[in-house]
């Protein structure tokens, strides 16, 4: 333990917590003994652990520390705070590569369905909620907790708010990750697509999201900076609009407050509106705008440019979270959603292809006058690429929005191709291209491990999403028009099976494009953790060498 | 003073920025959502829609809890071919008592708006124990457990209570009897039969797992699979009075 002169507190944030998280693990193991079904009593029962060592793990961070808290600014320069963004970029790591697999597995399963096993818990319709979660709100959310912190931070140049807040961000928002993913093994499921969560994931969920708010609001507010830089508009926001959605989609009510089945407060047409203003939103602001900030940030950085117009960033901004909201109905057409509302979703979806093509742009031209980087740095390739991908999904929406497309493309795998351009291309690369920025910065070191290996990564991870997407379009469009084929006596032409059986080696091919993805994962991750486990004096040769040549 | 330095304020003030946005955000939302809780089509009361039996409803939780609706739509469109496919589009009332809505959006397996009565129990039975058995080209999971696990009697009423509260009109007639409900439609031969069939109209009693004894999961899900659908006649509905 330390010395110091000044006598040592616990700060209002330290007793405040200790006391909350003491009764926590009190209310939880009591609903533990009480719950009325096991995977209630499971997640209760983990809830008291965790709040059992969240209550250990702060009292010894205080007896340890020295009794004052970390300064503001050491020697003029802000005294940044990394440890809890160290942590959020671990996580991405290990969720991403944990959501790939469990998406090449579900993969699979449709292609071989022996590998369902008959089991509950490994079953497509348990293991597919576990997938998307984890790579949207597990892998995304992390890299967007841990870049938005870090950027925050530099934009303002002042250290991040809280003490024990940020740390308290990171750990319950991945907290709130494992009690979702481990319901949904066991059942437990909204089954509201992208909001599966039950009631008191969804009420844990709201508590680490407003601290997330306040944790950087507050240090927006205390900024040395005069002006907000544009990243920090669009993480503002990501984390605004997702509040406002998650409340929004999410009110239900509990059988018991000690069971985990909850029944949603909205039901047929307007829990339908609801779920996919909440669903497409979803995509625009947490898988958009967010990864946008990070474009606006690391491409930038990386390249050493500008951002190519100010002002086409103001529009762009504005324009982009104004149109969005509209387009959830889109994913309701020809439904018993009615007909204005449709054609209204439908309407603003096309127009939300100009603010995004009009990012794009922004992001693609600050890179005028540095491109020739994208032949020697594969890191500002693959974040380069990832807006190629984001504008070419963005051209792709709007068009499967139009309904005749739309009853074509809808319930088809084209849908799960659109996805999964965005996803794989866009979110995956850009996240890929900051992660690689990220830890670099983070640990002090001069640079990557090893760039050859960025590069394998970029180029299987690549080829793992042109087979993916081209398969699921194959496939869409064709199952689409098998479904409304006619003979020429006027019978149904295929019976839905054949159409199903007709599938089988596009799911061959997307499994095959999804391990590619996953290898190039696996790829990044040895990188990263030679990059972190290196010394000083090994790191950085490659780029110097590079920057030789 | 131009656009761009007034739109400093933004720049400059992080709560302008959030009242900003969420100003910014709020438009779309209010537009599209708000008039749904009242226009006609959308809360159009169509005869024969009711709210689901006890046994009914369980079925229902299984199928919420094993995320069917990720590979089965429960909403047929006013297309030629679906029509033809599935039966007459689904209309909004058919799901007005859904909490959550199933509406789905994929179609790995086929629509199921309209399954019900079109298969028997012991082929539901067959096919969700083990697909393959009945549908070699299928790739649906198999669902073999379910025979095996009975209905959790304890949560039945509170179940319906719980609806209740979120806007299905359960009688507390219904909430009282929903145990007995819940068993006397997988048993034929239960003195409680005709009082269910009163309370719940077109409700199908049948032991449809065929096994004796208390109703397992198996029963609760088909029962739910053979009633999706047919509660509206549509040999008696009247297309124009609910146009969309």
């Amino acid at each position: 333990m330390q010395q110091s002169q000044c006598t040592k507190w616990m700060t209002h944030g330290e007793a405040g917590l200790m006391l909350f998280f003491s009764m926590a693990a009190f209310v939880c193991a009591f609903a533990a003994a009480k719950a009325l079904d096991a995977p209630f009593a499971f997640h209760a029962s983990l809830a008291a652990v965790a709040s059992g060592v969240a209550s250990f793990a702060i009292m010894n961070r205080y007896l340890d520390r020295p009794a004052s808290l970390p300064p503001e600014e050491i020697n003029g320069k802000p005294n940044y705070n990394v440890g809890p963004i160290k942590f959020a970029s671990f996580m991405a790591m290990f969720w991403g590569i944990a959501g790939f697999a469990v998406g090449l597995l579900i993969a699979s399963q449709l292609a071989w369905p022996a590998l369902n096993f008959d089991l509950p818990w490994t079953s497509f319709g348990r293991l597919r909620p576990l997938h998307t979660s984890a790579v949207i709100f597990a892998f995304g959310g992390n890299v967007l907790i841990a870049t938005s912190f870090y950027v925050v931070q530099r934009t303002c140049r002042t250290r991040l708010v809280g003490d024990l807040a940020p740390w308290f961000v990171v750990l319950g928002y991945n907290f709130f990750i494992l009690i979702a993913g481990t319901g949904y093994l066991l059942g437990v499921t909204q089954s509201k697509e992208y909001a599966e969560p039950e009631w008191y994931a969804d009420l844990w969920l709201t508590i680490v999201w407003v601290v997330y708010l306040v944790v950087f609001v507050m240090t927006l507010v205390k900024r040395k900076e005069p002006h907000i830089f544009v990243a920090n508009w669009f993480y503002l926001a990501f984390i605004v609009t997702i509040a406002v959605l998650h409340l929004g989609n999410n009110p239900a009510l509990p059988v018991s407050v000690f069971g985990s089945k909850s029944y949603i407060a909205w039901g047929g047409v307007q829990d339908a509106m609801f779920q996919w203003w909440y669903g497409h939103n979803a995509v625009g602001f947490f898988l958009t705008a967010g990864f946008l900030a990070i474009m606006y940030y690391f491409i930038p950085k990386r390249a050493e440019r500008p951002v190519y117009s100010y002002r086409l960033s103001i529009i762009h901004f504005w324009a982009l979270i104004f149109l969005y909201i509209w387009a959830g109905p889109h994913h309701l057409h020809h439904t018993a959603l009615p007909d204005w509302t449709q054609t209204l979703g439908m309407t603003f979806s096309i127009m939300l292809w100009m603010p995004s093509w009009g990012g794009m742009i922004n992001g693609l031209m600050t890179l005028s006058g540095a491109w020739d980087k994208l032949r020697t740095d594969p890191v500002l390739r693959m974040l380069v690429v990832s807006v190629a991908f984001y504008g070419m999904s963005t051209f792709e929406g709007p068009m499967m929005s139009i309904k005749v497309v739309n009853s074509l493309s809808h319930y088809t795998d084209w849908t799960i191709g659109h996805v999964h351009s965005g996803a794989l291309g866009w979110v995956g690369f850009v996240s890929f291209g900051a992660l690689y920025c990220l830890i670099p910065w983070l640990w002090d070191r001069k640079g990557l491990y090893s760039l050859k290996l960025v590069n394998w990564h970029f180029w299987t991870a690549t080829i793992g999403i042109v087979l993916y997407i081209s398969a699921m379009w194959v496939s869409g469009i064709l199952q689409g028009l098998m479904w409304r084929a006619y003979t020429s006596l006027g019978f149904l032409e295929y019976s839905f099976l054949e159409t199903v059986e007709a599938m089988h080696p596009f799911y061959v091919i997307r499994a095959a494009g999804g391990a590619l993805f996953l290898i190039g994962a696996l790829i990044m991750a040895y990188n990263l953790w030679m990059t972190v486990r290196a010394s000083e004096a090994d790191v950085g040769t490659e780029l110097a060498l590079q920057a030789a040549e | 003073m131009s656009f761009w330095t007034r739109h400093q304020i933004f720049e400059k003030n992080s709560v302008i920025l959030i009242a900003g946005i969420l100003v910014v955000i709020a438009i779309g939302g209010l537009v599209e959502i708000t008039p749904l809780f009242y226009l006609k089509s959308t809360i159009e009361v169509v005869d024969g829609v009711r709210p689901y039996t006890p046994l009914e409803l369980a079925g229902r939780n299984i199928y919420v809890r094993e995320g069917c609706y990720l590979c089965h739509s429960q909403m047929v469109r006013p297309l030629r071919d679906e029509v033809e496919r599935y039966g007459h589009f689904s209309l909004a009332a058919e799901s007005m008592y859904d909490h959550p809505f199933q509406w789905g959006s994929k179609r790995t397996g086929p629509d199921l708006a309209r399954v019900g009565a079109k298969y028997s129990d012991e082929w539901h039975v067959t096919h969700l124990t083990n697909p393959r058995a009945i549908v070699p080209q299928s790739v649906m999971p198999g669902y073999p457990f379910l025979a095996q696990t009975e209905v959790d009697t304890a949560v039945v009423a509170d179940n319906l209570k719980a609806s209740r509260v979120v806007g299905v009109p359960y009688s507390d007639e219904q909430i009282r009897n929903a145990v007995a409900d819940l068993k006397a439609q997988a048993d034929p031969d239960n003195v409680g039969t005709d009082a269910l069939a009163k309370r719940y109209p077109k409700a199908v009693i049948r032991n449809f797992d065929s096994k004796a004894g208390a109703p397992t999961e198996m029963d609760a899900l088909v029962a739910y699979l053979q009633m999706l659908g047919t509660l509206v006649d549509f040999k008696l509905y009247n297309e124009k009075a609910n146009l969309r």
